[in-house]
């Protein structure tokens, strides 16, 4: 479990290095759909892992502002230019 | 009984574990795809499928290692969720992207 844990988290880390290293705010956008990806899915391990099931709760409310967070920038950045 | 429910015990614990490595191999194509991919439109196309295969891949790992229905239900719930969004995301990252790229076209010429 811890192994597929730290792959995750390696995932994320390439996310992160997107989000900073990136030339367009698309691209920068993309980094951030896959940090919240990866960050749901080791919340979802840690609940399995640690058998405590609240850290399912937190990823459920992850996964509600991820699905929110991209939708509503797109819409500023258009409504900006 | 027991023993019937012993060998379904064994059989769901290995496919879970099958699932769950296999879900958290397709989370790192996509970071190698994330890395290694020229363009934003094939870097999407890579992310959003892979993290939507990965995810439902784990989810189903992780429900057949706990099998009771709060656990089920709320990873099928985050599961759908983590897919409308990654549909979503893509199409209007992609539509904002292309946009940007004519707006800059026009300029120029």
């Amino acid at each position: 479990m811890i192994w597929l844990a730290s792959l995750i988290l390696l995932t994320a880390l390439a996310g992160i290095w997107r989000m900073t290293h990136a030339a367009t705010i698309a691209d920068r956008l993309l980094g951030l759909q896959v940090l919240s990806t990866t960050g749901i899915a080791f919340l979802l391990l840690l609940a399995q892992w640690q058998s405590n099931a609240v850290w399912r709760d937190v990823a459920l409310v992850l996964a509600l502002l991820a699905a929110v967070i991209t939708v509503a920038l797109v819409q500023m950045l258009r409504k900006r230019s | 009984m027991m023993a019937a429910g012993d060998v379904l015990g064994s059989w769901a614990f290995y496919a879970g574990w099958a699932f769950m490595i296999a879900g958290c191999g397709f989370f790192a194509t996509a970071a190698l795809g994330l890395l290694r991919f020229p363009d934003l439109y094939s870097r999407l196309h890579a992310v959003t499928k892979t993290d939507t295969l990965g995810l439902g891949l784990l989810t189903l790992g992780l429900a057949l290692l706990d099998p009771s229905w709060r656990s089920c239900l709320m990873l099928l719930l985050i599961w759908l969720l983590v897919m409308a969004s990654g549909a979503v995301n893509c199409q209007l990252l992609a539509r904002y992207n292309l946009e940007q790229e004519e707006e800059d076209n026009h300029r120029v010429s």
